[in-house]
């Protein structure tokens, strides 16, 4: 037997946190180094498991299979096609710089310091809350259940994984907010705990709507294997009633388009996005998120082909409106992290709209978005929280003439947002290419409609700018500090890393396509020919 | 019935006292090595009556805890030798005269209820967390029950230091009950159990050290209303005896299938008369939802949750409800498979106003007694969807889930145990914000404890919850596990609601302290946690166990 890589890559993480949990309270640096260390390690693993991939072998490879609850039919199988592999590739870069970021996020708050010394010899018990070990214990085990749902090829599995992975990510919203908020403290415990439970909400109704389709897939499957399922159809002893097809579909997709969000249940990312810190934010948006499109491609096209193909016209359209109505909103917005958030929405729209354009260069093209728009997200939303740290305001009107004090910030923040307006030569711009022609020739005009997406891209990153970092010097971004070393360490290899996949996307396509070709055989579409070839 | 049938009725009368007049007085067979788990308890349990009588009160509290602990370790014991020797599968019979029926579910379900009574007992003989009152070490419980509250006899019998250690024998009595309830098979065992089950009880609600006539009005409304389901039960036994010429379960069930034709003449009026048998078989079923506490038999769950001592709470819910679902079990899977037909359409309802009224009802409590208390009937609800499934998988899920739940609530309690402040435990959910961030390690062992009644994935909650609904949807009652999975959003928001309360909130001035308890607190609660873990990460084993106990004999 084989050493069980998927399995390490995923309880390396895990391990991890229960390490950091487990250091002194006192001991908070040691707790940060060591998060540190077990996520760059998990980094390595990728690696390996990246370079022991062969793009043009088995679907699946680097598989694991044993035993788990027989009595429900669930098997512990693992497995990645491209499709997860850079998926969960991605999740194992973007953690060490989520933890980099977040690096002085957790320290205890000068008041709370206050109280735990004033208690002194009349308070019994000591305050024990250690909350920087615990916010790194946690994004260590966000990242292993991410990891693992990536991998997972058992549909009760990568269940367990999508449900669990809320709590984690709801203690980090609702526990560690923003410390740059306006107003009073109270206010802004109760708009956080008001956003973590949103979140938890929203996702936690999705994810049990979910489970009824998974029960009904049991019932009517008898299985939760990716590969009987697959096997099973194949030799017709598996068929599914058209109804029951489209039932099941669409329990699974309610859940999936919570979690990706798509236009109407998007409502609570913003909220979640806006009161977690920073680095909480960019891990909701590009790496949790992303377990909501994936599971599309995964589960949603392949166990239900016929019901993915029915869905299609309306899925389109709910993913236009997104694309729309997350830019307009995010064109509106007074508040910077908010702004992001809205960009995102639009942003998954385009990846829903290259899944379910169901043409080979639309799917390659969503899950290169997936990667990409983790990257460059990352990369604006990072940098904007080094911003909002430093003057402690997170409202766009407070800001102004910061590239005349700080221009290493200005710069970087300058270039994330051209990634996320997907300017050629960067990487967002060759997915989101991707994604429209493969939408032209599937839906010509909901690829017109995507592309307004872009102008208004173009509209709220670049008035972002304007209004932020250029014009007359605000008194109170006088003197504001530009990078540091640890800052710097977090944004250039992000940066570095949007321009080598902007120009060269090769790496990334190789993996990905084969993985794709699958899909698109699962759903038994085509691309469609272009007419000059009939002329030959 | 015709008028020959009733000329009948005296020759055959005639006929059988002449025949076999020596055959009436034949003495009973008893399978006493098969009722050892029941014996073991009861004999204690007397022997715990006697120890109050000659024991001197110093040291009838080490007396008791240890007989009690014993019992039920040694009750588990054979429990267990039993199930070895086979009697939960190949050597499934029916003993004592046809009284108790020796089976899977039998031997399951009085393992489980043996283990939590075990757990839940700990916190009886909890005796750190009340501060010493005049130098004596007390516990959860009144110094004298007698004594009228607030009175002069009362001070003095706590300066006296006494304790109610008539406890322990109450709860091996009750739990002597509960060991019979789901294995009564005649409905006059059935009756009988129910009542040595619920006296104790009610008297167990009315001693609470603190809040005491709090504890004495909500022990009086349990049994006014236990009394009222009593009688409910005892009237429609009576008319299914009408309709059937026996209490025997495998008769009725015969008589109801159809198979036996010969009439009882005694009963000629009456027997075969559908009408009694659904009347009869509606109010028996009733009485057994009433205790389990499914809506629209529910109203006296959060009152008695919230006066009777948290121990006794703890014990109640979770040990009561693995029995009476027991019961319940056998009745519609034994007595009345041949009525599926007529219960499932109100079973069903019942089913789902119990999911949905627990659920709606437990967001707007304020009081984290009465909120386990709403949230045990939404879970009641859920177990009813296992019910109604009328599969073997129905069965074993129902068993599983039992199991799951019923260590889930006993840790649960335990934790509501140690949030004290001046006035005793601090029950109202205001008092708990900040929690978290005062004792992390005892609001997230209550997060573990939460998250499991929500369902959330990894713990037992899940797996009992994804085993039950799984049975339903195979069973047909694909609509069921749909309302059950809206009740469990609605409930994951008031669960979700105390956890926020806890970590989120900053914790107030005067808030509440977590008390040290005692190794055997400790105990109860790492119990609850390590079995709530193991049944969400690998339940296979457990699963296993309740499949093959899932086999009623008849």
């Amino acid at each position: 037997m084989s050493f069980p890589l998927l399995t390490a890559t995923a309880a390396l993480p895990a391990i991890g946190a229960i390490a950091t949990a487990a250091v002194p309270a006192a001991r908070r640096t040691t707790a940060k180094w060591l998060a540190l260390l077990f996520s760059l390690a998990t980094l390595v693993l990728a690696g390996i498991a990246l370079a022991r991939f062969e793009p043009g072998g088995a679907r699946y490879q680097l598989t694991e299979s044993h035993a788990w609850i027989k009595d429900f039919g669930v098997r512990y199988e693992l497995g990645v096609d491209g499709i997860g592999l850079a998926l969960m590739a991605l999740t194992a870069l973007l953690i060490p710089f989520v933890i980099l970021a977040g690096w002085h996020d957790a320290d205890p708050s000068p008041s709370s310091q206050l109280r735990s010394s004033r208690g002194g010899p009349n308070e019994t018990k000591p305050y024990r809350w250690r909350p920087t070990q615990g916010f790194f214990a946690l994004i260590l085990m966000v990242e292993a259940m991410v990891i693992l749902s990536f991998e997972a090829t058992d549909v009760f599995l990568f269940y367990i994984l999508f449900e669990a992975m809320l709590i984690p990510m709801y203690f980090l919203i609702g526990g560690f907010g923003d410390r740059a908020h306006t107003g009073s403290d109270e206010n802004a415990a109760a708009q956080r705990s008001y956003a973590a439970v949103k979140f938890l909400l929203y996702n936690l109704v999705g994810g049990l709507i979910m489970l009824a389709a998974v029960i009904g897939l049991y019932v009517v499957a008898g299985t939760f294997s990716l590969s009987e399922i697959a096997e099973a159809r194949a030799s017709g002893s598996l068929s599914m009633a058209t109804s029951t097809e489209r039932w099941l579909f669409l329990g699974f997709f309610f859940a999936f388009a919570v979690k990706a969000p798509l236009w109407p249940l998007h409502t609570w990312l913003p909220n979640a996005m806006g009161e977690a810190t920073s680095p909480v934010a960019v891990l909701i948006t590009a790496v949790v998120d992303k377990v909501g499109t994936f599971a599309m491609l995964r589960f949603c096209l392949q166990l239900f082909p016929e019901a993915s193909k029915w869905a299609t016209p309306v899925i389109v359209v709910l993913a236009l409106i997104s694309i729309v109505y997350g830019a307009l909103l995010a064109v509106g917005q007074r508040d910077i992290k908010r702004l992001i958030a809205y960009a995102s929405i639009s942003h998954f729209g385009f990846i829903v709209l290259g899944i379910f354009a169901m043409t080979s260069q639309g799917q390659s093209g969503a899950t290169l978005y997936m990667v990409n728009h983790g990257i460059s997200t990352a990369a604006l939303m990072l940098v904007a929280g080094f911003l909002i740290t430093r003057r402690g305001s997170r409202l766009i009107a407070d800001y102004g003439g910061v590239q005349k004090v700080a221009p290493v910030l200005a710069g970087t923040f300058l270039i994330g947002g051209l990634a996320t307006l997907s300017l050629p030569g960067l990487a967002p711009f060759v997915s989101e290419f991707l994604v429209l022609v493969g939408t032209f020739s599937a839906y010509p005009a909901a690829g017109i409609v995507a592309t307004t997406g872009i102008v208004l891209a173009a509209l709220y990153v670049l008035v972002l700018y304007q209004r932020t970092m250029t014009g007359p010097v605000k008194a109170e971004v006088q003197g504001m500090a530009d990078l540091k070393v640890r800052e710097l360490v977090v944004v250039l290899p992000l940066i570095a890393l949007l321009l080598f996949l902007g120009v060269y996307p090769k790496p990334l396509t190789e993996i990905v396509n084969p993985a794709v070709q699958h899909t698109m055989s699962d759903v038994q579409k085509k691309d469609p020919q272009p007419e000059v070839e009939a002329a030959k | 019935m015709s008028a020959t049938a009733v000329h009948s009725l005296w020759t055959m009368a005639g006929g059988v006292t002449s025949a076999a007049p020596a055959e009436k007085f034949k003495a009973p067979v008893i399978e006493y090595a098969q009722l050892t788990p029941v014996l073991i308890v009861i004999g204690v349990a007397v022997v715990g009556v006697l120890v109050e009588a000659f024991v001197p009160r110093r040291a009838r509290y080490y007396t008791q805890v240890f007989l009690t602990v014993v019992a039920l370790a040694a009750a588990f014991a054979a429990v267990i030798g039993l199930a070895a020797g086979g009697y939960g599968t190949t050597k499934a019979h029916i003993a004592a005269m046809g009284a108790i029926a020796i089976d899977g579910p039998t031997l399951f379900l009085q393992g489980t209820i043996l283990l939590t009574s075990l757990v839940a007992v700990f916190t009886f003989a909890e005796r750190r967390l009340d501060p010493a009152a005049h130098g004596n070490h007390v516990d959860s419980f009144a110094a004298q029950a007698a004594s009228v509250p607030g009175s002069d006899s009362e001070k003095a019998a706590v300066r006296a230091g006494f304790t109610t250690t008539e406890v322990f024998p109450l709860v091996l009595f009750s739990v002597a009950g509960m060991l019979v309830f789901p294995a009564a098979n005649d409905l006059l065992t059935l009756f009988v159990a129910l009542e040595v089950f619920s006296l104790p009880l009610y008297l167990l609600c009315a001693v609470a050290r603190r809040k005491r006539l709090m504890s004495q009005e909500a022990a009086v409304k349990y049994f006014l209303l236990g009394a009222f389901s009593s009688a409910f039960l005892l009237f429609g036994i009576a008319l299914l005896y009408g309709y059937a010429g026996s209490v025997s379960y495998a008769t009725i069930a015969n008589v109801v299938d159809g198979s036996v034709t010969r009439i009882d003449p005694a009963l000629a009026d009456t027997m075969g008369n559908d009408a009694l048998l659904l009347i009869g078989g509606a109010m028996i079923l009733t009485g057994l939802l009433f205790k389990v506490g499914a809506v629209p038999f529910h109203m006296w769950t959060p009152d008695v949750y919230q006066g009777a001592p948290t121990p006794v709470t703890g014990f109640m819910a979770a040990a009561t409800k693995v029995a009476a679902f027991g019961a319940l079990l056998r009745l519609l899977y034994v007595v009345l498979p041949g009525l599926a037909w007529d219960w499932r359409p109100v079973m069903w309802a019942v089913a789902i106003v119990t999911m949905l009224g627990g659920a709606i009802v437990a967001i707007t409590q304020t009081d984290i007694k009465r909120l386990l208390a709403y949230s045990s009937i939404a879970h009641a609800g859920f177990i009813l969807a296992g019910v109604i499934a009328t599969t073997p998988d129905g069965i074993s899920s129902v068993l599983f889930y039992l199991g799951a739940y019923s260590f889930v609530t006993v840790g649960a309690f335990a934790v509501v145990t140690l949030v004290r402040d001046a006035g005793g435990e601090a029950t109202h959910l205001s008092k708990w914000a900040g929690l978290g961030r005062r004792s992390p390690l005892v609001a997230a062992v209550f997060a573990v404890f939460l998250l499991a009644f929500a369902g959330i994935p990894l713990t037992s909650g899940f797996s009992g919850k994804f085993a039950v609904f799984k049975a339903a949807a195979d069973g047909g009652a694909g609509g069921l596990v749909v309302v059950g999975v809206i009740s469990s959003a609605i409930a994951a928001f008031f669960y979700i609601r105390v956890i926020v309360l806890m970590f989120f909130s900053e914790p107030k001035a005067d808030g509440p302290t977590v008390a040290v308890p005692s190794p055997l607190t400790m105990t109860t609660i790492g119990v609850g946690v390590a079995v709530t873990l193991v049944l969400g990460l690998a339940p296979q084993y457990f699963l296993d166990l309740a499949s093959q106990a899932g086999v009623f004999v008849r």
